[in-house]
C-alpha cells in the first residue's frame, strides 16, 4: 500500500513549540485522512529547526464507494415536490429513482445513491490547505508580499516551501499537487543551512528522504539529536574528568535549536565559581542554553568549564565558537557575580527604609533586613484586594508566632523567620531568576548570621510545593509554612477566590496539600480552625483598629470632661471593640467552614492516593472536624479493626440494625433513643445492652483521650452479643412494647458505634 | 573581509568600517541609505523611516545609522558594555523579501563573520514596543552564543496591521564590532582602523559624554521641566495632528503635518525616558505615561495613512 511523505519547511521554529507542531500535524492529517474514508497502518511525526515532516505509511490508495438510499416524496406527490427531490438527490429523471412500498405510507420514491470513492491524492490535496492554512499555532505571522492582502496565509515564521510525495514501494512516487498562498507542494527540499550545498534535494519517500537530509547534515529525529547530544556531552566531560550535570528540559530545547548537533566544551574563570552553583547553571542555562558540568565526584560545586551544543561543525574544530560562547558566559557570570555582591551590601536608598525597620524590628545594619525593609516600603501588591506585601509578611509573622508553641517551635525565631520569609524578593538574584526565591534568601540569611532554623525556614516555607515534595521538620519552617499557606487560603476564600474546575490561579490546592502534608507528618494535633479564625482576623485587623480609632475619636468629641465620664467612654470603647469583633468572627464562619469542607476534600483525596478507602475516609469525616491528624488516625485504627474478624462481623451485625433500623424509619415507625430494661425477656438482650452501654462509654472515652486503637477494642467486645442476639432474639416480637424495646436496643448499637465511625457508610 | 577597502577600513579593524560595510552592503541591495534621524530616540525603530514607512501599502527599503539614546543605562562610562547613547544599525524592507534571512546572512559575511567558522543561530525572539503600539515575530540572531541583531517581521506598527509585512533587522553596533574585533571592553573600540598616534578609540569619541550624560540623566536632569516638555509634546502633537487632518469641503483627502506631528511623540517619549531614569515614575505611572505615547504614536499612524507615503493616489499596478 502506498506512503505519504509530507515536510513544510519554514523559517526557523521556536523551540519549544516543535514538539507539539510536529504532534498536532500528525493527528490533523490522520483525522483528515480516516475522516475521508482513507486508513493507514502507521504514522510517524518529525521535525527540526527549520521543518516539520510527516510519514505515513500504508494508508489505502482509494477511499471506498459509499452507497446511501435517499427517501423522497410519495409517488401521488404533486410534480414540485417530486422536482425538488430530484435536485436534491441529484437525479436527471424520476425513471432514475427506484418505487418503494409502505404499508402505512404506501409508495415512495428513494434514491439509490453511490458516492463513489477518491483517490487518495484527491483528498490529500484537498485537506493539506485546509490543515494548514488553520494550522494551531500559539502565534502565527504574516510576511512578505502576500501580507498585503487580508486573509494571508499565516504560519510560525515564514513559510518556505512543502514537499508531499504519494506512491507504493515498488512505484516512483507522485507529487500531490495541491497549492497555498503561492506555495506549490512539490519533491524537493534543501539540507543544513550552512554545512550543506545549498543546492535542491530532490526526494521520492521518506527513507530516501531521511537519508538525502542526514548526507545534507541534518539530524531529522530529534530524539536522536538528543542521543546524539546527551552521549557527547558526557563522553567531552568524562575525558575532562567531569561529570555533566543533565537537565532534560535543556537538552529539549538545545535539541529544537540545531540540525547537526556538535558539542564541544567552553571554559571560564575559576574565580567566578565564588557564585552560588545554582545561579551559574542558571545563568548559564536561561541565557547561554548550556549545560554545567562538574568534578567527578563532586555532589554539588560546579567546574569551570561548560558544554554547548553547536550547530556547524566548525573548519577550525569549534575553537572559535568555544572561545566566542566563553566570552558570552564570563559576561553574564560576571553581571550574576554583581548581582550576589550587590545584595550582600547596603542599598542605596537607606533613607526610605526606616518606617519599615520599626515595624518588622529590622537590623538596618544586615542586607537582608534592608532588602525587607524595601520590600514594604516600595508598597509591591501582593493581590488588589488582600493588600501588599509588606501587610502580607505582618500577618505572617503574627500567625506563625501563634501557631508556632503548637508545633514545638521559638515564638522569637518563627516571627524572624517570617519577617525575612519574603525579603530575598527585592534581590537583585531572584529578580534576575525567581525560582531561586526562597533558596537565595536562606543563603543571604546565612550569611549575615542568622539562626540556622531561621534561614532553613526562609527556604522550607514554601514547602511542599506538591505531593512529593520535601515536608520540612524543622518547627520553625513549619510553623512559618503553616503561616504562609493559612493566609493565602484564608485570604482567598475570604474575597471569594476559590479554585473552580480545573481552574486554580493561586494554586490554592497545592496550599491545602501543603498544609495536610505538614499536619500529618508529625504529631502536631492542631485544630483547624481556631487559626483560620486568627488569619481571617488578621486580614481585617487594620480596618478593626480604623474603626475603633473613629469611635475613640467621636467618643472623644462627645466627652463631658469628668472623671466618671473618661471612665464610661473607656467601656464604651472595649465594648465597641468586643461587639465589632464578635460580628467579625460571626460573619466569618460560613466562610471558614467551607474552606473546612474544601480541606476535607483535599485530605480524602490525599488519604486515597495514599491506599485509603473512599468509604472508610467519609465514614469518619464529620462536619467541623478541624484536626487532620485526628481523622486520618482514625481512619488508620479503623482500616485495621475492619480487618480483624471481630471487626467484620461487627460491621455485618451493624450493617444489619441499621437496615432493620431504616425498613422501620421509612415505615415512620418511631425509635426510642434509650432502652427499657424492664421489658427485656431473654438474656441475649440484657447481655448486649450491658456491652452496648459499656462499648459506648469505653470507646468515647478512647476517643477522648485520642486512642483509636483502643476504641476499636472497645467497640470489638460488642461483636459477640451483637451476634448471639441476632441468633437468638426474634426483633418482630407480638407485643408491641417489646418489639419497640429491641428497635430502641438496635438503635443503641448505631450510636455506639457512630462515637467511632458511621458504619452505614462503610461499603461491604 | 572585503577585498577592496584598505586595511584600517576594514570591518574587522574599525568601527566606522563596519558601519560603511553595512551601508555599502545594504547599499547594494536595494536600500535608500539614510542618516541618522536628527532627534533624540530610545531604537532606531523610533526612526519615521520604519515606524511611519512600515505602514501602508507602498514598498520601502532603507538603511540607516541610529544613535539611540537609553538613559536609565548610563553607567557614568564605568561598564565595559552599558552606555546610555549607542548605535544601531537598522534595516527595514517592505514587504519582507523571500531571502531576508539569506539577506541577513550576507551581510555577516560582509563584516566578515564566517558562518563555516561562526554558529550563528536565530533563537526565538518576539518583539513589542508598548510606546509604539508596535509587536512583530522573529529572533535574536546569536553568533556564537552572543546576540548580534534582532530580527523581525512586523505584524502591528502604531496599533495598525501592517499590509504588507516588513521585516526588520537591527545590528547592535558596538556589540558586534567589539566581537569582530575581539575587544572586552567598548570603550577599547578602534574607531578609525589606524594605530600609533592616529588612532582614535571609541573612548576617545564617547567616553566624556558617556559621563556628562549620565549625571545629566540620574542626577540633574530637571524633572519639573521634563514634566513640563512631556506634556508641551503630547499637546503640540494632537494640536499639529488637528490642523493638519483634511476638513470638510478640501479638495483634497491628504492629511498636510503628520510628520511633525510625529516628531512631538518622539520628544514626548524621550521626556518619559528622562523622566523614569530619574526615579520619578511610580509603576502606576509608568503604565499611563506609556499610553499616552502609544495614543499619539496610534494618531500619527493613522494620520500618515491618509498621506501620499502612507499609500493615498497610489496606483493598484505599483503595488
Amino acid at each position: 500500500m502506498p506512503d505519504l511523505l509530507l515536510e513544510l519547511r519554514s523559517e526557523e521554529i521556536p523551540a519549544r513549540m516543535q514538539r507539539k507542531a510536529a504532534g498536532d500535524l500528525k493527528k490533523l492529517v490522520t483525522d483528515a485522512l480516516v475522516e475521508a474514508g482513507l486508513t493507514y497502518e502507521a504514522a510517524g511525526d518529525y521535525w527540526t529547526p527549520r521543518r516539520l515532516t510527516l510519514d505515513i505509511r500504508g494508508l489505502t490508495a482509494r477511499s471506498k464507494d459509499v452507497h446511501e438510499d435517499r427517501k423522497g416524496p410519495s409517488v401521488t406527490a404533486p410534480d414540485q415536490a417530486i422536482a425538488g427531490f430530484l435536485r436534491s438527490a441529484g437525479l436527471a429523471d424520476i425513471s432514475e429513482a427506484h418505487v418503494h412500498t409502505d404499508p402505512k405510507k404506501g409508495d415512495f420514491y428513494v434514491a439509490h445513491l453511490t458516492k463513489p470513492g477518491r483517490a487518495a491524492e484527491e483528498i490529500i490535496a484537498e485537506i493539506m490547505p485546509r490543515i494548514i492554512a488553520a494550522f494551531p499555532w500559539p502565534k502565527s505571522m504574516r510576511w512578505g508580499k502576500a501580507s498585503s492582502t487580508p486573509g494571508s496565509l499565516r504560519w510560525v515564521r515564514p513559510l518556505q516551501s512543502i514537499a508531499c510525495t504519494f506512491g507504493p514501494e515498488t512505484e516512483e512516487p507522485v507529487v500531490v499537487d495541491f497549492e497555498i498562498d503561492g506555495l506549490r507542494a512539490g519533491n524537493v527540499t534543501y539540507g543544513h543551512r550552512f554545512l550543506s550545498d545549498g543546492q535542491p534535494i530532490t526526494v521520492r519517500r521518506f527513507d530516501d528522504y531521511v537519508a538525502k537530509l542526514e548526507k545534507a547534515k541534518v539530524v531529522l529525529d530529534a530524539d536522536r539529536r538528543k542521543e546524539i547530544i546527551l552521549s557527547d556531552a558526557q563522553n567531552i566531560a568524562f575525558a575532562s574528568g567531569l561529570d555533566l550535570v543533565e537537565d532534560d528540559a535543556l537538552l529539549e530545547e538545545v535539541s529544537g535549536l540545531v540540525e547537526w548537533p556538535v558539542v564541544l566544551m567552553g571554559e571560564f574563570e575559576e574565580e567566578f565559581l565564588a557564585i552560588p552553583p545554582e545561579v551559574i547553571r542558571l545563568t548559564i542555562k536561561t541565557n547561554q542554553k548550556c549545560f554545567v558540568t562538574r568534578k567527578q565526584g563532586e555532589s554539588d560545586r560546579l567546574s569551570n568549564k561548560f558544554i554547548l551544543v553547536s550547530n556547524i561543525e566548525a573548519t577550525d574544530g569549534g575553537r572559535e565558537i568555544a572561545h566566542g560562547n566563553g566570552k558570552v558566559v564570563r559576561a553574564r557570570l560576571s553581571d550574576a557575580l554583581y548581582f550576589w555582591n550587590t545584595d550582600q551590601h547596603d542599598l542605596p536608598d537607606m533613607h526610605t527604609l526606616a518606617p519599615a525597620a520599626i515595624k518588622f524590628d529590622l537590623d538596618l545594619k544586615k542586607p537582608l533586613d534592608q532588602r525587607m525593609a524595601r520590600l514594604d516600603a516600595l508598597n509591591v501588591t501582593f493581590h488588589a484586594k488582600l493588600g501588599t506585601q509588606g501587610e502580607r509578611v505582618t500577618r505572617i509573622k503574627n500567625l506563625a508566632r501563634e501557631i508556632a508553641p503548637l508545633v514545638g517551635a521559638d515564638p522569637a525565631l518563627a516571627m524572624r523567620a517570617a519577617v525575612l520569609a519574603k525579603a530575598d524578593l527585592t534581590t537583585e538574584i531572584v529578580g534576575e531568576f525567581p525560582e531561586l526565591q526562597g533558596g537565595m534568601g536562606r543563603k543571604y540569611a546565612l550569611l549575615q548570621k542568622e539562626h540556622p532554623s531561621v534561614a532553613a525556614a526562609i527556604e522550607e516555607h514554601y514547602k511542599p510545593q506538591g505531593p512529593s515534595d520535601f515536608v520540612p521538620a524543622d518547627p520553625v519552617s513549619v510553623a512559618v509554612a503553616l503561616a504562609d499557606k493559612f493566609d493565602t487560603l484564608v485570604g482567598f476564600w475570604s474575597i471569594d477566590e476559590k479554585p473552580t474546575g480545573s481552574k486554580d490561579p493561586f494554586a490554592l490546592r497545592r496550599a491545602a496539600l501543603g498544609v495536610i502534608r505538614l499536619l500529618l507528618s508529625s504529631e502536631w494535633k492542631i485544630e483547624l480552625l481556631p487559626l483560620f479564625q486568627s488569619a481571617f482576623i488578621q486580614l481585617r485587623e487594620e480596618k478593626i483598629e480604623q474603626r475603633i480609632q473613629h469611635f475613640e475619636e467621636d467618643q472623644a468629641a462627645q466627652d463631658t470632661g469628668d472623671v466618671d465620664g473618661e471612665e464610661d467612654v473607656t467601656n464604651a470603647i472595649s465594648g465597641f471593640e468586643k461587639r465589632i469583633r464578635g460580628q467579625l468572627s460571626e460573619r466569618s464562619q460560613p466562610i471558614l467552614l467551607d474552606l473546612l469542607s474544601f480541606f476535607h476534600e483535599r485530605l480524602k483525596v490525599h488519604l486515597r492516593e495514599l491506599g485509603a478507602r473512599h468509604d472508610l475516609i467519609d465514614a469518619v469525616l464529620t462536619e467541623g472536624a478541624d484536626n487532620l491528624l485526628l481523622i486520618a488516625r482514625r481512619v488508620e485504627a479503623l482500616v485495621v479493626f475492619l480487618n480483624t474478624e471481630d471487626g467484620k462481623n461487627l460491621l455485618a451485625g451493624t450493617k444489619r440494625a441499621a437496615n432493620i433500623l431504616s425498613a422501620e424509619e421509612k415505615k415512620g415507625t418511631p425509635i426510642s433513643p434509650v432502652v427499657d430494661a424492664a421489658l427485656f425477656i431473654l438474656e441475649e438482650e440484657r447481655e448486649l445492652s450491658a456491652a452496648v452501654n459499656q462499648a459506648e462509654s469505653q470507646a468515647a472515652q478512647a476517643i477522648q483521650n485520642e486512642d483509636f486503637s483502643d476504641a476499636m477494642i472497645a467497640l470489638s467486645a460488642l461483636r459477640e452479643p451483637v451476634d448471639s442476639f441476632f441468633e437468638k432474639v426474634l426483633v418482630n416480637d407480638d407485643n408491641p412494647d417489646i418489639r419497640a424495646n429491641r428497635l430502641a436496643l438496635l438503635s443503641r448499637i448505631r450510636t455506639a458505634t457512630n462515637t467511632v465511625a458511621d458504619f452505614s457508610k462503610i461499603a461491604g | 573581509m572585503t577585498a577592496s577597502l584598505p586595511d584600517h577600513m576594514q570591518p574587522t579593524r574599525s568601527f566606522q568600517g563596519l558601519i560603511l560595510t553595512l551601508h555599502n552592503y545594504w547599499a547594494q541591495h536595494g536600500c535608500v541609505i539614510l542618516q541618522p534621524y536628527d532627534m533624540e530616540v530610545g531604537a532606531g525603530t523610533f526612526h519615521p523611516a520604519t515606524t511611519l514607512r512600515s505602514l501602508g501599502p507602498k514598498p520601502w527599503k532603507a538603511a540607516y545609522v541610529q544613535p539611540s539614546r537609553r538613559p536609565k543605562d548610563g553607567r557614568y562610562g564605568e561598564n565595559p558594555n552599558r552606555l546610555q547613547h549607542y548605535y544601531q544599525y537598522q534595516v527595514i524592507m517592505k514587504p519582507s523579501p523571500p531571502n531576508l534571512q539569506e539577506l541577513y546572512l550576507g551581510s555577516l559575511r560582509a563584516i566578515g563573520l564566517d558562518s563555516l567558522l561562526h554558529d550563528i543561530r536565530f533563537v526565538e525572539d518576539d518583539w513589542e514596543s508598548p510606546t509604539l503600539g508596535a509587536w512583530g515575530l522573529g529572533w535574536e540572531c546569536w553568533c556564537d552564543g552572543m546576540e548580534v541583531s534582532q530580527f523581525t517581521y512586523f505584524q502591528q506598527v502604531c496599533g495598525i496591521e501592517c499590509a504588507p509585512v516588513s521585516g526588520e533587522l537591527t545590528y547592535g553596533l558596538e556589540r558586534l564590532a567589539m566581537y569582530v574585533q575581539g575587544v572586552d571592553n567598548v570603550y577599547d573600540l578602534n574607531f578609525n582602523g589606524l594605530e600609533g598616534d592616529e588612532k582614535v578609540t571609541y573612548g576617545d569619541v564617547f567616553l566624556q559624554a558617556e559621563q556628562e550624560y549620565s549625571r545629566h540623566n540620574f542626577e540633574h536632569a530637571n524633572t519639573a521641566i521634563l514634566l513640563r516638555h512631556f506634556e508641551d509634546a503630547e499637546a503640540e502633537c494632537e494640536a499639529l495632528l488637528r490642523a493638519g487632518a483634511p476638513k470638510a469641503g478640501d479638495n483634497s483627502p491628504l492629511h498636510k503635518m503628520v510628520l511633525p506631528a510625529y516628531d512631538q511623540c518622539i520628544k514626548a517619549s524621550h521626556a518619559f525616558n528622562l523622566l523614569d531614569a530619574r526615579g520619578v515614575i511610580s509603576v502606576t505611572e509608568r503604565q499611563s505615561y506609556i499610553l499616552r505615547v502609544r495614543n499619539l504614536a496610534k494618531a500619527c499612524g493613522e494620520a500618515f495613512l491618509l498621506t501620499e507615503a502612507g499609500g493615498v493616489n497610489l496606483k493598484s499596478e505599483s503595488v
